[in-house]
Protein backbone atom coordinates (compact mmCIF):
# COMPACT_ATOMS: atom_id res chain seq x y z
CA UNK A 1 0.00 0.00 0.00
CA UNK A 2 1.00 3.54 -0.54
CA UNK A 3 -0.58 6.74 0.31
CA UNK A 4 -0.86 10.27 -1.73
CA UNK A 5 1.29 11.99 0.62
CA UNK A 6 4.16 9.17 0.53
CA UNK A 7 4.00 9.75 -3.32
CA UNK A 8 4.69 13.12 -3.05
CA UNK A 9 0.61 14.34 -3.67
CA UNK A 10 -2.30 15.45 -2.24
CA UNK A 11 -6.05 14.22 -2.32
CA UNK A 12 -8.87 15.49 -2.01
CA UNK A 13 -11.22 15.30 1.34
CA UNK A 14 -14.78 15.96 -0.63
CA UNK A 15 -14.19 13.66 -3.79
CA UNK A 16 -11.00 11.89 -3.13
CA UNK A 17 -9.04 13.21 -6.55
CA UNK A 18 -5.53 12.70 -5.88
CA UNK A 19 -3.72 16.37 -7.26
CA UNK A 20 0.03 17.40 -7.08
CA UNK A 21 1.53 18.97 -4.29
CA UNK A 22 1.42 22.79 -5.86
CA UNK A 23 -2.27 22.97 -6.66
CA UNK A 24 -4.29 24.89 -3.89
CA UNK A 25 -7.80 24.01 -4.95
CA UNK A 26 -9.53 20.74 -6.25
CA UNK A 27 -9.71 20.21 -9.33
CA UNK A 28 -13.04 18.21 -9.72
CA UNK A 29 -15.55 19.90 -6.23
CA UNK A 30 -13.14 23.17 -5.86
CA UNK A 31 -12.57 22.34 -2.46
CA UNK A 32 -9.55 23.04 -0.94
CA UNK A 33 -6.97 20.78 -0.41
CA UNK A 34 -4.64 19.66 2.20
CA UNK A 35 -2.37 16.68 3.09
CA UNK A 36 -3.96 16.50 6.70
CA UNK A 37 -5.69 19.11 8.45
CA UNK A 38 -3.64 21.77 9.98
CA UNK A 39 -3.54 22.04 13.61
CA UNK A 40 -5.30 18.31 13.48
CA UNK A 41 -4.49 17.29 17.48
CA UNK A 42 -4.47 20.99 18.88
CA UNK A 43 -7.98 21.03 17.74
CA UNK A 44 -9.54 17.99 19.11
CA UNK A 45 -7.50 18.34 22.42
CA UNK A 46 -9.37 21.60 22.71
CA UNK A 47 -12.80 21.12 21.80
CA UNK A 48 -12.53 17.71 24.01
CA UNK A 49 -11.16 19.73 26.49
CA UNK A 50 -14.12 22.34 26.43
CA UNK A 51 -17.15 19.57 26.01
CA UNK A 52 -15.58 17.90 29.45
CA UNK A 53 -15.61 21.44 31.36
CA UNK A 54 -19.14 21.86 30.21
CA UNK A 55 -20.05 18.19 30.72
CA UNK A 56 -19.61 19.22 34.68
CA UNK A 57 -22.67 21.80 35.32
CA UNK A 58 -24.72 19.56 32.42
CA UNK A 59 -24.71 16.95 35.56
CA UNK A 60 -24.88 18.87 38.38
CA UNK A 61 -27.52 21.09 37.36
CA UNK A 62 -31.29 20.31 36.90
CA UNK A 63 -32.47 19.41 33.29
CA UNK A 64 -36.38 19.96 34.23
CA UNK A 65 -38.07 21.22 36.56
CA UNK A 66 -41.49 20.18 37.17
CA UNK A 67 -44.08 22.04 39.20
CA UNK A 68 -47.36 20.41 40.40
CA UNK A 69 -49.90 21.61 42.63
CA UNK A 70 -48.68 19.88 45.76
CA UNK A 71 -44.83 20.05 45.45
CA UNK A 72 -42.24 21.26 43.18
CA UNK A 73 -39.14 18.85 41.85
CA UNK A 74 -36.00 19.08 40.01
CA UNK A 75 -34.20 16.28 38.08
CA UNK A 76 -30.94 15.74 36.94
CA UNK A 77 -29.64 13.92 33.37
CA UNK A 78 -29.23 10.90 35.70
CA UNK A 79 -32.43 11.39 37.87
CA UNK A 80 -34.20 11.59 34.98
CA UNK A 81 -33.29 7.95 34.01
CA UNK A 82 -33.35 6.94 37.45
CA UNK A 83 -36.62 8.02 37.80
CA UNK A 84 -37.75 6.08 34.15
CA UNK A 85 -36.65 3.22 35.68
CA UNK A 86 -38.10 3.03 39.12
CA UNK A 87 -41.51 3.45 36.79
CA UNK A 88 -40.86 0.47 35.20
CA UNK A 89 -39.70 1.90 31.97
CA UNK A 90 -36.72 0.17 31.63
CA UNK A 91 -35.79 -0.17 27.58
CA UNK A 92 -36.76 3.96 28.22
CA UNK A 93 -34.33 4.59 31.02
CA UNK A 94 -31.55 2.42 29.29
CA UNK A 95 -31.56 4.59 26.09
CA UNK A 96 -31.79 8.02 28.22
CA UNK A 97 -28.50 6.26 30.18
CA UNK A 98 -26.89 5.25 27.23
CA UNK A 99 -27.45 7.95 25.47
CA UNK A 100 -26.79 11.25 28.42
CA UNK A 101 -24.08 9.22 30.36
CA UNK A 102 -22.13 6.19 28.61
CA UNK A 103 -21.71 7.70 24.94
CA UNK A 104 -20.50 11.07 25.97
CA UNK A 105 -18.26 9.68 28.56
CA UNK A 106 -17.36 7.08 26.21
CA UNK A 107 -16.85 9.42 23.64
CA UNK A 108 -14.34 11.63 25.78
CA UNK A 109 -12.57 8.60 26.65
CA UNK A 110 -12.30 7.06 22.87
CA UNK A 111 -11.55 10.62 21.21
CA UNK A 112 -8.65 11.26 24.03
CA UNK A 113 -7.25 7.60 23.18
CA UNK A 114 -7.38 7.76 19.49
CA UNK A 115 -5.46 11.44 20.11
CA UNK A 116 -2.63 9.87 22.18
CA UNK A 117 -2.74 7.09 19.83
CA UNK A 118 -0.81 9.56 17.35
CA UNK A 119 2.00 10.46 18.79
CA UNK A 120 2.69 7.40 20.98
CA UNK A 121 2.72 3.42 20.64
CA UNK A 122 -0.26 2.20 22.29
CA UNK A 123 -2.24 -1.41 22.44
CA UNK A 124 -5.20 -0.97 19.81
CA UNK A 125 -4.21 -1.88 16.71
CA UNK A 126 -4.58 0.95 13.89
CA UNK A 127 -7.78 -1.13 12.03
CA UNK A 128 -9.12 -1.22 15.36
CA UNK A 129 -8.21 2.57 16.34
CA UNK A 130 -10.46 3.59 12.79
CA UNK A 131 -13.60 1.42 13.49
CA UNK A 132 -13.02 3.28 16.71
CA UNK A 133 -13.10 6.77 15.12
CA UNK A 134 -15.79 5.74 12.76
CA UNK A 135 -18.17 4.44 15.61
CA UNK A 136 -17.50 8.08 17.47
CA UNK A 137 -18.35 9.63 14.87
CA UNK A 138 -21.68 7.73 14.34
CA UNK A 139 -22.84 7.53 17.39
CA UNK A 140 -21.91 11.12 18.68
CA UNK A 141 -24.76 12.88 17.97
CA UNK A 142 -27.32 10.96 19.32
CA UNK A 143 -26.48 12.01 22.53
CA UNK A 144 -28.54 15.30 21.84
CA UNK A 145 -31.45 13.39 22.56
CA UNK A 146 -31.81 14.38 26.06
CA UNK A 147 -31.98 17.84 24.96
CA UNK A 148 -34.57 17.15 22.52
CA UNK A 149 -36.58 15.60 25.28
CA UNK A 150 -36.58 18.41 27.34
CA UNK A 151 -38.03 20.69 24.64
CA UNK A 152 -40.71 18.47 23.75
CA UNK A 153 -41.60 17.87 27.11
CA UNK A 154 -41.37 21.58 28.54
CA UNK A 155 -43.48 22.45 25.40
CA UNK A 156 -46.28 20.24 25.78
CA UNK A 157 -46.23 19.67 29.97
CA UNK A 158 -47.91 23.04 30.24
CA UNK A 159 -51.13 21.56 32.28
CA UNK A 160 -51.87 24.74 34.61
CA UNK A 161 -52.82 22.86 38.48
CA UNK A 162 -51.90 19.51 36.88
CA UNK A 163 -48.24 19.73 36.22
CA UNK A 164 -46.16 22.45 34.62
CA UNK A 165 -42.36 21.40 33.25
CA UNK A 166 -39.75 23.80 32.86
CA UNK A 167 -36.24 23.49 31.11
CA UNK A 168 -33.25 23.67 33.26
CA UNK A 169 -29.66 25.25 32.62
CA UNK A 170 -28.41 21.83 32.34
CA UNK A 171 -29.62 21.63 28.98
CA UNK A 172 -27.88 24.51 27.46
CA UNK A 173 -24.12 22.82 28.96
CA UNK A 174 -25.18 19.65 27.77
CA UNK A 175 -25.97 21.15 24.42
CA UNK A 176 -22.65 22.50 24.01
CA UNK A 177 -21.13 19.69 25.41
CA UNK A 178 -22.48 17.20 22.77
CA UNK A 179 -21.22 19.93 20.25
CA UNK A 180 -18.01 20.28 21.66
CA UNK A 181 -17.09 16.74 21.34
CA UNK A 182 -18.81 16.11 17.86
CA UNK A 183 -16.20 19.58 16.87
CA UNK A 184 -13.47 17.49 18.58
CA UNK A 185 -14.08 14.49 16.26
CA UNK A 186 -14.72 16.19 13.09
CA UNK A 187 -11.19 18.00 13.68
CA UNK A 188 -9.31 14.32 14.18
CA UNK A 189 -7.93 13.59 11.06
CA UNK A 190 -7.87 9.93 10.65
CA UNK A 191 -5.26 9.28 8.41
CA UNK A 192 -2.91 10.42 11.34
CA UNK A 193 -4.02 7.05 12.48
CA UNK A 194 -2.17 5.11 9.66
CA UNK A 195 0.62 7.73 9.29
CA UNK A 196 1.86 7.10 12.98
CA UNK A 197 1.64 3.19 12.36
CA UNK A 198 3.52 3.69 9.31
CA UNK A 199 6.05 5.47 10.75
CA UNK A 200 7.19 2.82 13.97
CA UNK A 201 6.60 0.02 11.46
CA UNK B 1 -1.25 -2.17 -7.25
CA UNK B 2 2.14 -0.25 -8.67
CA UNK B 3 2.04 3.47 -8.34
CA UNK B 4 4.90 5.46 -10.11
CA UNK B 5 7.03 7.10 -7.95
CA UNK B 6 7.36 10.19 -10.42
CA UNK B 7 4.60 13.23 -10.66
CA UNK B 8 3.67 11.89 -14.11
CA UNK B 9 0.62 10.35 -12.65
CA UNK B 10 -1.13 13.36 -12.75
CA UNK B 11 -2.47 13.34 -16.25
CA UNK B 12 -2.12 10.07 -17.73
CA UNK B 13 -4.06 8.03 -15.11
CA UNK B 14 -6.20 9.71 -12.30
CA UNK B 15 -5.97 8.62 -8.81
CA UNK B 16 -8.12 9.05 -6.28
CA UNK B 17 -6.86 8.46 -2.63
CA UNK B 18 -8.57 7.02 0.22
CA UNK B 19 -10.06 9.64 2.91
CA UNK B 20 -9.74 8.21 5.68
CA UNK B 21 -6.34 6.33 5.26
CA UNK B 22 -4.53 8.15 2.14
CA UNK B 23 -4.03 4.93 0.37
CA UNK B 24 -4.00 5.60 -3.61
CA UNK B 25 -6.00 4.44 -5.92
CA UNK B 26 -6.63 3.49 -9.41
CA UNK B 27 -10.02 5.99 -10.49
CA UNK B 28 -12.04 3.16 -11.88
CA UNK B 29 -15.43 3.16 -13.18
CA UNK B 30 -17.22 1.71 -11.02
CA UNK B 31 -20.80 -0.25 -12.28
CA UNK B 32 -23.70 0.69 -10.68
CA UNK B 33 -24.82 -1.84 -7.81
CA UNK B 34 -21.57 -2.46 -6.93
CA UNK B 35 -19.53 -1.14 -3.82
CA UNK B 36 -15.69 0.21 -4.20
CA UNK B 37 -14.02 -0.30 -1.09
CA UNK B 38 -10.58 0.96 0.15
CA UNK B 39 -8.27 -2.06 -0.11
CA UNK B 40 -6.21 -1.01 2.82
CA UNK B 41 -8.73 0.30 5.55
CA UNK B 42 -12.43 -1.19 4.18
CA UNK B 43 -14.04 2.27 4.01
CA UNK B 44 -17.05 2.54 1.32
CA UNK B 45 -15.38 4.73 -1.24
CA UNK B 46 -17.95 3.97 -3.81
CA UNK B 47 -21.33 2.76 -4.17
CA UNK B 48 -23.39 3.81 -7.02
CA UNK B 49 -27.02 2.86 -7.79
CA UNK B 50 -29.63 2.70 -10.02
CA UNK B 51 -31.57 5.25 -10.75
CA UNK B 52 -29.64 7.00 -7.75
CA UNK B 53 -29.78 10.81 -8.75
CA UNK B 54 -33.36 10.28 -9.27
CA UNK B 55 -34.65 8.21 -6.58
CA UNK B 56 -32.65 10.81 -4.02
CA UNK B 57 -34.26 13.79 -5.82
CA UNK B 58 -37.52 12.44 -5.35
CA UNK B 59 -37.14 11.98 -1.87
CA UNK B 60 -35.01 14.92 -1.14
CA UNK B 61 -38.16 16.71 -2.36
CA UNK B 62 -40.92 14.65 -0.57
CA UNK B 63 -38.80 15.05 2.99
CA UNK B 64 -39.14 19.00 1.91
CA UNK B 65 -43.06 18.52 1.80
CA UNK B 66 -43.21 16.95 4.70
CA UNK B 67 -41.17 18.74 6.85
CA UNK B 68 -43.63 22.18 6.17
CA UNK B 69 -46.23 19.71 7.18
CA UNK B 70 -44.62 18.71 10.53
CA UNK B 71 -43.44 22.19 11.11
CA UNK B 72 -46.64 24.12 10.25
CA UNK B 73 -49.64 21.33 11.67
CA UNK B 74 -50.37 20.39 15.43
CA UNK B 75 -48.03 17.75 16.20
CA UNK B 76 -48.70 16.30 19.73
CA UNK B 77 -51.48 16.98 22.09
CA UNK B 78 -51.91 16.47 25.75
CA UNK B 79 -55.04 15.77 28.30
CA UNK B 80 -55.02 15.24 31.64
CA UNK B 81 -58.03 16.11 34.59
CA UNK B 82 -59.77 17.88 31.99
CA UNK B 83 -57.07 19.97 30.85
CA UNK B 84 -55.44 19.96 27.29
CA UNK B 85 -52.59 20.91 25.94
CA UNK B 86 -50.99 21.16 22.26
CA UNK B 87 -47.93 22.07 20.68
CA UNK B 88 -46.22 22.37 17.52
CA UNK B 89 -42.41 21.54 16.31
CA UNK B 90 -42.32 25.36 17.11
CA UNK B 91 -43.31 25.22 20.56
CA UNK B 92 -40.71 22.93 21.34
CA UNK B 93 -38.14 24.93 19.55
CA UNK B 94 -38.94 28.00 21.58
CA UNK B 95 -39.58 26.10 25.13
CA UNK B 96 -35.97 27.25 25.91
CA UNK B 97 -37.12 30.34 24.57
CA UNK B 98 -37.20 32.54 28.37
CA UNK B 99 -34.04 34.47 29.50
CA UNK B 100 -30.38 32.62 29.46
CA UNK B 101 -31.31 29.43 27.32
CA UNK B 102 -32.65 31.60 24.63
CA UNK B 103 -29.70 30.69 22.55
CA UNK B 104 -30.11 27.25 23.03
CA UNK B 105 -33.54 27.36 21.16
CA UNK B 106 -31.81 28.99 18.23
CA UNK B 107 -29.70 26.04 18.39
CA UNK B 108 -32.76 23.57 18.04
CA UNK B 109 -34.31 25.42 15.60
CA UNK B 110 -31.03 24.82 13.57
CA UNK B 111 -30.69 21.17 14.38
CA UNK B 112 -34.22 19.91 13.86
CA UNK B 113 -35.73 22.19 11.20
CA UNK B 114 -33.57 25.07 9.60
CA UNK B 115 -30.32 22.36 8.47
CA UNK B 116 -32.23 19.88 7.65
CA UNK B 117 -34.03 21.83 4.88
CA UNK B 118 -31.00 23.72 4.06
CA UNK B 119 -29.57 20.49 3.46
CA UNK B 120 -31.97 18.46 1.31
CA UNK B 121 -32.67 21.92 -0.55
CA UNK B 122 -28.98 21.94 -1.63
CA UNK B 123 -29.12 18.56 -2.71
CA UNK B 124 -32.07 18.82 -4.77
CA UNK B 125 -30.54 21.98 -6.44
CA UNK B 126 -27.18 19.87 -6.98
CA UNK B 127 -29.48 16.81 -8.22
CA UNK B 128 -32.07 18.66 -10.46
CA UNK B 129 -29.79 19.44 -13.62
CA UNK B 130 -28.17 15.92 -13.35
CA UNK B 131 -31.30 14.04 -13.38
CA UNK B 132 -32.41 16.19 -16.55
CA UNK B 133 -29.03 15.06 -18.29
CA UNK B 134 -28.37 19.57 -18.45
CA UNK B 135 -25.25 21.17 -17.14
CA UNK B 136 -25.07 21.38 -13.53
CA UNK B 137 -26.50 24.87 -12.19
CA UNK B 138 -23.94 27.64 -11.03
CA UNK B 139 -22.57 26.52 -7.92
CA UNK B 140 -23.86 23.44 -7.42
CA UNK B 141 -20.06 22.34 -6.65
CA UNK B 142 -19.75 24.39 -3.06
CA UNK B 143 -23.81 23.54 -2.54
CA UNK B 144 -23.34 20.00 -2.45
CA UNK B 145 -19.94 20.51 0.04
CA UNK B 146 -22.17 22.07 1.88
CA UNK B 147 -24.57 19.71 2.08
CA UNK B 148 -22.03 16.99 2.97
CA UNK B 149 -20.43 19.38 5.82
CA UNK B 150 -24.50 19.81 7.21
CA UNK B 151 -24.99 16.21 6.91
CA UNK B 152 -23.80 14.91 10.87
CA UNK B 153 -25.63 18.63 12.24
CA UNK B 154 -29.10 17.48 10.49
CA UNK B 155 -30.85 15.49 13.76
CA UNK B 156 -34.39 15.28 12.38
CA UNK B 157 -34.13 11.56 13.46
CA UNK B 158 -32.81 12.11 16.89
CA UNK B 159 -35.57 14.54 17.40
CA UNK B 160 -38.45 11.89 16.79
CA UNK B 161 -36.67 9.51 19.60
CA UNK B 162 -36.26 12.05 21.76
CA UNK B 163 -40.40 12.91 21.22
CA UNK B 164 -40.57 9.24 21.68
CA UNK B 165 -38.71 8.96 25.09
CA UNK B 166 -41.13 11.96 26.25
CA UNK B 167 -43.71 10.49 25.45
CA UNK B 168 -43.08 7.61 27.63
CA UNK B 169 -42.09 9.67 30.63
CA UNK B 170 -45.86 11.89 30.28
CA UNK B 171 -47.74 8.99 29.61
CA UNK B 172 -48.67 7.78 32.95
CA UNK B 173 -49.89 11.47 33.53
CA UNK B 174 -51.82 12.51 30.64
CA UNK B 175 -53.00 10.79 27.50
CA UNK B 176 -51.45 11.56 24.32
CA UNK B 177 -52.70 12.29 20.62
CA UNK B 178 -51.11 12.58 17.97
CA UNK B 179 -51.34 15.42 15.32
CA UNK B 180 -50.64 15.23 11.55
CA UNK B 181 -47.40 16.57 11.84
CA UNK B 182 -46.06 13.94 14.02
CA UNK B 183 -46.72 11.33 11.69
CA UNK B 184 -45.31 14.16 8.92
CA UNK B 185 -42.40 14.20 10.63
CA UNK B 186 -42.34 10.32 11.05
CA UNK B 187 -42.27 9.84 7.54
CA UNK B 188 -39.30 12.53 7.03
CA UNK B 189 -37.22 10.38 9.17
CA UNK B 190 -37.94 7.12 7.00
CA UNK B 191 -37.39 9.20 3.48
CA UNK B 192 -34.47 10.95 5.11
CA UNK B 193 -32.81 7.52 6.01
CA UNK B 194 -33.57 6.10 2.77
CA UNK B 195 -32.41 8.60 1.03
CA UNK B 196 -29.04 8.87 2.60
CA UNK B 197 -28.62 5.22 2.19
CA UNK B 198 -28.90 5.84 -1.76
CA UNK B 199 -26.76 9.27 -2.07
CA UNK B 200 -23.33 8.20 -3.00
CA UNK B 201 -21.12 11.55 -3.14
CA UNK B 202 -18.40 10.07 -4.77
CA UNK B 203 -20.67 9.18 -7.73
CA UNK B 204 -22.21 12.07 -7.79
CA UNK B 205 -18.87 14.62 -7.75
CA UNK B 206 -18.10 12.33 -10.67
CA UNK B 207 -20.81 12.97 -12.42
CA UNK B 208 -20.99 16.85 -11.58
CA UNK B 209 -17.74 16.93 -13.35
CA UNK B 210 -19.13 14.78 -16.49
CA UNK B 211 -21.98 17.56 -16.92
CA UNK B 212 -19.87 19.87 -16.86
CA UNK B 213 -17.21 18.87 -19.45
Amino acid sequence: MRTARQAGLVACNHCYLVHGPEESRCRRCGSHLVSRLPGSLQRVWAWLLAGLVVYIPANVYPMLRTATLLDQEQSTIVGGAVELFNHGSYGVAAVVFVASVMIPIGKFIAIGYLALGVRRQVQMHAHRRHQLYEAVEFIGRWSMIDVFVVAILSALVQLGSVAIVHPGIAAVSFALSVAFTMLSAQSFDPRLIWDADEESA
Amino acid sequence: MHIAEDRAVEDAARYIACPQCDTLHLEAEIPEGHTADCTYCGYTLAAPRNNAYARVLSLSVTALILMVGAVFFPFISLDAAGLSNRASVMDAVFAFSDGLMLPLSLAVALLIVLIPVARLAAIAYTLLPLVAGRRPYRFAEPAFRLAERMRPWSMAEIFIVGVAVALVKVSGLASVHFGPAFWAFAGLVIVTVLQDNAMCRYTIWKALEAQRA
